[in-house]
């Protein structure tokens, strides 16, 4: 039973580790940009919404319809200001420009808003919990997977069936070609990563109903998006929802042998795939 | 058309290089609307750098192309699509990983406004019956005259009055090659004019209406395809007894 409990509390918690991955999916699996700050911009949405809902009294569900278009204008921004300058074959000018960026806005929020840790009052969900049998499941994490799993679904959908998604794609495969076929690749690149980043606006909210967040946080949710992604396979979606799933169950099995081996198990099992399936787990070889 | 219509495309004195190469040195060339223009001339003649000129694809200066008589140089290549110019590049540059609906529908996704008679997938079908069934397929699966098929199919859905093809015959098949020229007359007929880049000059002038020769970023030879003599080609194209304009 103990593994049981472990199994779907690792599904829970992966349903969170999705939606920080889903958008290092499209950036870095499909565009191949690497974010640094993809894990600061998820602490500065949830430090935005936990401010708004102290100053303006919003509740959890205005916090989450606040920051997700505020999410996708960061990311716009990002993309026109900065990232299109380094977008190319090439992923280093990114990490750099981005590795920047990470630090210069790990350090703006210290200054706002100090190292304290906060969390976002969830008006009594993240205790509620309802007995499958004799396992306690949270209320609030299932919801969280339930919006995981659709926004996974919106996101695969998008991009194999809309012009949009053509767009993307066609753009990452050949970004003159696809200037030569009529599109604005800048203009895509900017909507995708306004996608990417609303997306976080999910993640932001939850993360901080969930348990807390704190300006120098961003590195670990960056790590698990990495893992995540790289775990299920570059350039493909549902594989990313899948890699957050195994780093979920990886960490709360390995909660559950030690309560200090969680999260080393997670990267072991992460660096597992890297030694045996480098493609991913959906990624093709 | 009137006398007084602009041309479809002219250059005025193109210029282009890159970096410190110059591969342009001024080239004067008009299309009319409808009509096939052929550029034939060596490697290295400048062939592909006009044709990437025109398509905004390289940096020139505004006054140095015009369409429909307006100032269109140095455009961006998304912009140049919507004011009717395609290309099938060299090499075809397809889209892989994308099937060849997806190829042929990034295109019609983004279009020039479309004229009386649009290009439709049913219309790309019909001129390459073998896309049909392989529509499904991803691209990089096909055979190179197929994918050559996707790369012109994808530029006539973006609804061109203007249609630059370069090399499209490269290293292809001679049967294949005979079926691709014979879809082009299905293309001018719709009103769309072609600029062909061909190494086989006598596809190039049986192809063509009219036909410019380049050497070393410079027109050699021009006129009407069929009054040209192949030995006046054999000037131009290698520079022999031949003033260099």
């Amino acid at each position: 039973m103990l593994w049981l409990d472990g199994l779907i509390q690792g599904i829970l918690l992966g349903g969170l580790y999705a939606q920080y991955a889903l958008g290092m999916a499209l950036m870095f699996g499909v565009m191949k940009i690497v974010n640094v700050t993809h894990g600061d911009l998820v602490v500065l949405l949830a430090l935005i919404g936990i401010s708004f809902a102290g100053q303006a009294g919003l509740g959890p569900w205005g916090v989450l319809a606040l920051l997700v278009p505020v999410g996708a204008a960061i990311g716009w921004g990002l993309q026109r200001v900065i990232l299109n300058r380094v977008v190319g074959a090439d992923p280093l000018p990114s990490l750099i420009a981005t590795f920047g960026l990470s630090v210069a806005l790990q350090n703006l929020m210290l200054e706002i808003w100090s190292a304290d840790t906060r969390s976002l009052p969830s008006g009594g969900l993240a205790q509620a919990s309802v007995a499958l049998g004799p396992i306690l499941v949270g209320v609030l994490p299932v919801i969280v997977l339930a919006c995981a799993v659709a926004l996974t679904a919106g996101l695969d959908g998008t991009l194999r069936f809309t012009r949009f998604g053509r767009a993307l794609r066609a753009a990452t495969a050949d970004v003159e070609a696809a200037a030569m076929s009529g599109i604005n690749p800048q203009r895509v690149y900017a909507t995708a990563t306004a996608v990417a980043v609303g997306i976080l606006g999910f993640a932001a909210t939850f993360q901080a109903m969930r348990s807390t967040v704190a300006p120098a946080d961003g590195p670990f949710q960056l790590i698990y998006a990495f893992e995540a992604v790289i775990i299920g396979g570059l350039g493909s979606i549902w594989g990313a929802f899948i890699g957050a799933m195994v780093l979920g169950v990886s960490q709360a099995i390995g909660f559950r042998i030690d309560p200090g081996f969680g999260i080393l198990a997670g990267h072991l099992v992460f660096l597992a795939i890297l030694a045996f399936r480098p493609q991913g787990i959906m990624g093709k070889s | 058309m009137t006398a007084a219509a602009p041309p479809l495309l002219s250059t005025h004195g193109l210029l282009a290089g890159y970096g410190d190469l110059r591969a342009l040195h001024g080239i004067d060339l008009t299309v009319h609307a409808g009509e096939t223009v052929a550029l034939i001339g060596a490697n290295g003649a400048g062939k592909s750098t006009l044709l990437r000129a025109v398509m905004g694809l390289m940096k020139v200066a505004p006054a140095m192309v015009r369409l429909d008589g307006a100032e269109a140089g140095g455009r961006a290549p998304h912009l140049m699509v919507k004011s009717g110019v395609a290309i099938v590049p060299e090499g075809r540059r397809l889209f892989t990983g994308m099937t060849v609906e997806e190829n042929l529908r990034v295109t019609l996704d983004h279009a020039a406004p479309a004229g009386v008679d649009p290009w439709t997938l049913d219309r790309v079908y019909a001129l390459f019956p073998i896309l049909q069934e392989k529509r499904r397929s991803p691209v990089e699966s096909l055979s190179g005259g197929q994918q050559q098929m996707v790369s012109i199919g994808r530029a006539l859905l973006a609804q061109p009055r203007l249609l630059l093809c370069d090399e499209i015959s490269l290293g292809l098949a001679p049967r294949v090659v005979k079926e691709i020229y014979a879809a082009l007359p299905a293309i001018t007929a719709a009103g769309t004019a072609l600029v062909i880049v061909e190494q086989d000059v006598g596809l190039a002038k049986q192809a063509s209406d009219r036909l410019y020769c380049l050497l070393e970023g410079r027109v050699t030879l021009q006129g009407r395809s069929d009054q040209i003599t192949r030995d006046a080609i054999g000037a131009a194209y290698f520079g022999v007894s031949h003033a260099v304009a």
